[in-house]
């Protein structure tokens, strides 16, 4: 860990003028505050939640309303964000495809980076036959872009069944993040804190769960950050052709779908769930990289 | 290294088959050709379906496995089977793969190069004002998926073109049909059509490279060997150019195989957009089709073209870097 020698001395330096020794979470999130990119990104990031859970609060139209005084219209007073062809609120409609989208980016990201952290561990710690069969399994998967994969399996969605969905986003998801695990799971395994735990007798998959996996938490934290957007932004290619969330759900990917339709005489259908889209990525980004440099200060700047 | 390349690519073989397979039982799983011909008006008997179906290797009563073996035999002789309707996949696949190649050659050469250099640059010139512009463009850009940039881009273009008064962008299809004039003229036509489909499956790629091109340049910039090479006279730029960026470039190699699986994606969604009749687009029809054969040929090609890129990768990384090929 390259954020040792930093964390010692401020430890030493806290003993000396006998105050609280900083625990590791504040010194990261003192680090990742102190960034204007932490600090952007965070306040994007929880104004977008609190406007998709909560925004639908405030406007009187509902999903499913269909004003039938006004078809196609501009934004105004009325409808914030102006209606569609079926006189829907596009307001409304955004941000219920915001909270099926950040939902689905959440959701996949932790699934995916469990599967990845359980995965490279197991295969790095145990080496040998288990390495080489869930590389190969990874390897394969690879192989195979995830769009297409997901495109195939796409009726299998319909009525509903977006948790399915998710948990095949996720499967496609874990496989770098699990070779950089099984990486790092090999230099650990040699330490001497592991080597302790095994001469004690304790069980290997606890030794995992115990003392590998948190060892990595800082990777695995930004790398579910990142996975994050990446989730988000296959899953809308793939609602953009109506094979990823499908009716009755909504989520960015279609209402873009449609929306391009219309854009060049009615920009309100296309811009606002597009930027909508652009805004959540760019903040999971930025807070993923400040993450990432506030867990590892020796790159700053790089990532 | 003959020999290196040679179990890699055995390897590679391995994981071609399985993954083809992979992809015919889950086409043959989840998509329901008998559905197309229940949907026709007048539905014909259900004895006639069965037979069209049989006929074609689409039949959901048969067992999959059995399925399976068929359509493996036909593929091992050549033989990529019939769609839903009767035409040979081989054929239809053809004539689009042309098309996608086009396209994705474009791409790949200037979306690799392009974010090469903007990676390299930046990088030698840390926190200068190109490094810092670069740095947010690759963000913003990083942040838009490949759909709403080509729509962005349509839009755009459309805008561009009325506002002045002539056809600078050309946003649908890969040509003009039926167009008079010289070779010239056609190839200016072609250009016209081809600018926003490469700029939209390029741009994604220029982002991806030039973050991975520039940390690579600050790490390889810090080294002893580089300092070593001024300090025995080389010039800067000759030691920028012949020892730094050919360092930095392996990881960047390494990585044009993990990307080329989402460049095919990208082309998927650039072909569908701008209107380009590739395999992309094939791809899109024939899953809305219920049409299992086509849909594993086309995973076959793709599983192919991303081995074939791992396999370039490794060649380049190999050309490279000395250690590869002696150990």
């Amino acid at each position: 860990m390259m954020t040792l020698p930093e964390e010692e001395f401020a430890e030493v330096q806290a003993e000396a003028e006998h105050v609280r020794v900083p625990s590791r979470a504040r010194t990261v999130a003192g680090r990742f505050f102190r960034t204007r990119q932490g600090r952007l990104g965070f306040a994007l990031l929880a104004s977008l939640f609190l406007l998709a859970f909560l925004g639908p609060l405030a406007s009187p139209w509902a999903v499913t309303d269909m004003d039938f005084s006004a078809f196609m219209q501009p934004p105004s007073a009325g409808h914030w964000f102006g209606t569609l062809q079926t006189g829907t609120d596009v307001y409304a409609v955004t941000l219920r495809g915001a909270q099926k989208s950040l939902l689905v980016g959440l959701l996949v990201a932790v699934l995916s980076t469990g599967v990845a952290a359980v995965a490279g561990s197991f295969a790095g710690y145990f080496l040998g036959w288990t390495d080489r069969t869930i590389m190969w399994v990874a390897d394969l998967l690879l192989v195979l872009p995830a769009f297409l994969i997901l495109a195939i399996m796409s009726p299998l969605f319909t009525s509903g069944r977006w948790l399915l969905f998710v948990v095949m986003l996720a499967l496609f998801l874990w496989m770098v993040t699990s070779k950089i695990v099984r990486g790092m799971t090999r230099s650990i395994k040699e330490r001497e804190y592991i080597k302790a735990a095994r001469f004690m007798g304790v069980p290997s998959w606890i030794i995992i769960f115990r003392h590998v996996i948190p060892n990595l938490a800082s990777l695995l934290i930004v790398d579910a950050t990142l996975n994050v957007s990446a989730a988000i932004l296959t899953e809308t290619s793939l609602s953009y052709f109506g094979f990823g969330i499908q009716p009755p759900d909504v989520s960015l990917g279609g209402l873009i779908a449609d929306g391009s339709k219309t854009a060049l005489y009615a920009p309100w259908t296309f811009w606002f769930a597009a930027g909508g889209l652009i805004i959540t990525v760019l903040s999971v980004n930025l807070v993923g990289d400040s993450l990432r440099d506030a867990f590892d200060p020796g790159a700053g700047g790089r990532a | 290294m003959a020999g290196f390349l040679l179990r890699r690519l055995v390897n590679y073989a391995v994981l071609i088959a399985v993954a083809a397979s992979l992809a015919y039982m889950l086409a043959a799983t989840a998509l329901d050709p008998r559905s197309n011909y229940e949907g026709r008006n007048p539905r014909p008997p259900a004895a006639v379906i069965d037979a069209q179906l049989a006929m074609y290797n689409l039949d959901d009563r048969t067992p999959l496995f059995e399925r399976y073996l068929t359509w493996a035999g036909g593929v091992v002789r050549g033989d990529l089977g019939r769609t839903w309707n009767g035409d040979l996949v081989a054929d239809r696949l053809g004539r689009r793969l042309g098309v996608t190649l086009r396209l994705i050659v474009l791409g790949v050469v200037l979306g690799s190069v392009a974010g090469v250099l903007v990676g390299a640059c930046a990088g030698v010139r840390q926190y200068g004002w190109f490094d810092r512009l670069s740095t947010v463009a690759a963000f913003v850009v990083l942040a838009i998926p490949t759909v709403v940039l080509a729509n962005m881009l349509i839009i755009c273009a459309i805008w561009v073109n009325d506002h002045l008064g002539a056809q600078i962008f050309l946003v649908s299809g890969e040509a003009t049909p039926g167009l008079e004039g010289g070779a010239g003229e056609g190839l200016l036509d072609r250009v016209k059509h081809l600018a926003l489909p490469t700029l939209s499956l390029a741009a994604g790629q220029i982002a991806v490279y030039s973050r991975y091109q520039r940390n690579m340049m600050l790490d390889v910039l810090e080294a002893d060997f580089i300092r070593t090479a001024m300090a025995k006279g080389l010039r800067r730029r000759t030691a920028l150019l012949k020892h730094a960026l050919r360092t930095a470039l392996i990881p960047a190699v390494t990585y044009f195989a993990f990307t080329f699986g989402s460049l095919l994606v990208g082309a998927t969604i650039t072909e569908s957009v701008f209107g380009w009749h590739g395999m992309g687009e094939e791809l899109v029809a024939s899953i809305r089709t219920n049409d299992v054969n086509s849909v594993a040929a086309i995973s076959c090609f793709a599983a192919l073209a991303v081995l074939l890129a791992s396999l370039a990768s490794d060649v380049l990384h190999a050309v490279l870097d000395p250690r590869v090929r002696v150990g």
